[in-house]
């Protein structure tokens, strides 16, 4: 829930003293006192003298001002934390665990999404998803970014600069489709990608971001949503979308060329670890981040999401020690990839222990995904999108309506968020955004990819794969080490 | 003449160089290469997927020698690349029809 300062804000509106947990909102309660104080005091003299009036209204101006300046500072760190997960993180981590040949195409992907995405947002992107419209698609009174400039849009986040809140919500659509691409690596057409992923954008993320997140939103928890689902950092936006999607692009473009039977060992491991402790600390931004606030609900998030990871990268690591034998090192970080995604909707609704009980469960199951049940179905999602963030954010997704609590996130003013609240009924309303998500991404993938495939062709050719996608792609390799 | 051509594993380089170094042997050839005899190298598992690597890194050792010192250089080199596991490495002996220093158009054992 992005919207969530604004609930904060709400309730801060009907007991000012309850709610004065930051400084900024202290202030306003020593200044709520005063003018308490004042108001009794100049009831005798029947009227505020002016120079009393100006000093109230200039502390006012000012105390507003110190709580945008510490949420602004706050939102524009997470906006760039959330940018370093694609560009190095996910470049790194995706790069290497493909084969040398194929490390610049790889890392490609996600780096220029950092542009392209970019661009569309601007354009119209940002207006599709974040504008007012239908309850499934915004209209055009932000193309171009008209109107967002620095007055907040209190529907979203009333304390900081409407351009911050965009910004950092481009920095999810710049990911979002960079994750899909682990599922095509080493076999996909650069001129492809690049109209997948831009129609990608147009027919699954803004409309599903605007469901879940846009005012009117369909599935909007806080904003008027005919099914009010929780997903506070992208679970089913972010998520289960791009993993789905990822496993329609893996059945769609096939295996690569003789897998399984010929050796695709991740070329550089050491890569992939220094990606994943990235996209770790990046991930700060994108959960704490969403709180849209340097209040205590972003820290909330923060903590819930530091300790998912942490045990999910034990649990898988314990699973596989028991079941294959030894703890790998890209055991370990796929748990806290696995961990990441899982929190992502859950975290700022949970508490610390649930959290740790949503990255144990993450672990284990994300695990079982990319070795037995791949294994099982013989699909070729190179690089486990698919089970890593599908199955990781519809566990997350389905968890949060089980562990959400009004003692960490009060939307629905004291009655309760989620099973742990006494209220199963979120469960079903997880279940329709799960639903929903996954049935966009599977349809919307699949008439993207045919268009893509009658335009230009999705796959490069035999002679290429083998060649590798630097080379073929690019006209480039990685390492040239003896140049 | 006799070109001996030793392949042993790469961690013994050093003292198979010092060994050769301290019998008087100061030219030689070195390429790093992959291979495998009777050893049967190890397996790789990355998330689930099982990767049989049989073709392990090996250092290959090549130098030319007077037919009287081939013996002496063939134990030596045999004895410094020991580790008396398998995977040591094997050694191979060629009679070789003649030589040639680039430098001068020396011959035979006088490029050497």
């Amino acid at each position: 829930m992005r919207n969530s300062s604004f609930s904060r804000l709400r309730a801060f509106g009907s007991a000012p003293a309850k709610s004065a947990k930051s400084p900024a909102n202290m202030i306003r309660s020593i200044q709520f006192l005063m003018l308490m104080a004042l108001t009794a005091g100049v009831s005798l003299a029947q009227s505020i003298p002016p120079d009393i009036a100006k000093k109230l209204d200039d502390l006012d101006k000012a105390t507003k001002n110190a709580q945008m300046a510490g949420d602004n500072a706050w939102m524009l760190t997470s906006s760039a934390l959330v940018l370093m997960m694609t560009g190095p993180g996910l470049a790194l981590f995706y790069g290497g665990l493909v084969r040398k040949k194929n490390v610049l195409g790889t890392m490609m992907h996600s780096f220029i999404l950092m542009a392209t995405v970019s661009i569309l947002w601007a354009v119209v992107g940002y207006s599709l998803a974040f504008a007012e419209g239908s309850p499934f698609i915004g209209d055009f009174r932000y193309v171009f970014l008209h109107g967002v400039g620095a007055d907040p849009n209190a529907d979203y986040a009333a304390t900081i600069p409407h351009q911050t809140y965009m910004i950092y919500q481009l920095m999810f659509a710049i990911i979002t489709p960079a994750l899909i691409s682990g599922a095509f690596a080493e076999r996909m057409k650069f001129s492809a990608m690049l109209l997948f992923m831009t129609l990608w954008s147009f027919v699954v993320y803004f409309p599903m971001a605007h469901m879940v997140w846009g005012k009117g939103g369909f599935l909007n928890g806080v904003l008027g949503g005919t099914f009010p689902a929780w997903d506070f950092a992208g679970g089913t936006v972010v998520h289960i979308t791009s993993g789905v999607s990822a496993l329609v692009c893996a059945l769609y473009l096939g295996k690569r060329d003789n897998y399984p039977d010929e050796s695709m060992r991740p070329h550089s491991v050491v890569l992939s670890v220094i990606g994943a402790c990235l996209l770790w600390v990046g991930w700060f931004g994108f959960n704490a981040g969403s709180a849209v606030a340097a209040g205590s609900l972003a820290t909330s998030a923060f903590v819930a999401t530091h300790f998912a990871t942490a045990a999910a990268v034990l649990s898988w690591m314990t699973v596989e020690w028991m079941m294959a034998g030894k703890p790998s090192v890209l055991g370990a970080i796929s748990g806290a990839v696995a961990g990441l995604v899982a929190i992502t909707p859950a975290s700022g609704f949970v508490k610390p222990m649930p959290a740790i009980v949503i990255g144990l469960a993450a672990g284990v199951v994300c695990y079982l995904m990319v070795t037995k049940v791949k294994k099982m179905f013989g699909y070729d999602d190179a690089l486990d999108a698919f089970g890593v963030h599908g199955i990781g954010g519809t566990l997350g997704a389905l968890l949060t309506g089980v562990f959400a609590t009004k003692e960490v996130n009060d939307l629905r003013m004291g009655k309760p968020m989620g099973l742990v609240d006494g209220d199963a009924g979120q469960i079903i309303n997880q279940l329709i955004a799960v639903a929903i998500s996954i049935g966009l991404a599977v349809v919307g993938t699949l008439i993207i990819l045919k268009i893509c495939d009658v335009v230009c062709g999705v796959r490069v050719t035999k002679d290429q794969e083998t060649e590798g996608l630097d080379l073929s792609m690019h006209g480039e390799e990685g390492y040239n080490l003896e140049s | 003449m006799k070109k001996i051509e030793a392949i042993i594993q790469p961690h013994k380089l050093e003292d198979a160089k010092e060994a050769l170094k301290n019998i008087g042997v100061d030219g030689m050839t070195i390429t790093e290469v992959r291979g495998h005899g009777r050893q049967k190298g190890h397996t790789e598992v990355y998330r689930g997927m099982e990767y049989k690597v049989d073709l392990l890194p090996k250092v290959k050792l090549e130098l030319v020698v007077t037919d009287q010192r081939a013996d002496e250089v063939i134990r030596t080199l045999a004895t410094a690349a020991r580790t008396g596991k398998i995977g040591d490495g094997k050694i191979f002996v060629y009679a070789v029809a003649d030589a040639v220093r680039i430098r001068n158009d020396d011959r035979g054992e006088a490029a050497l």
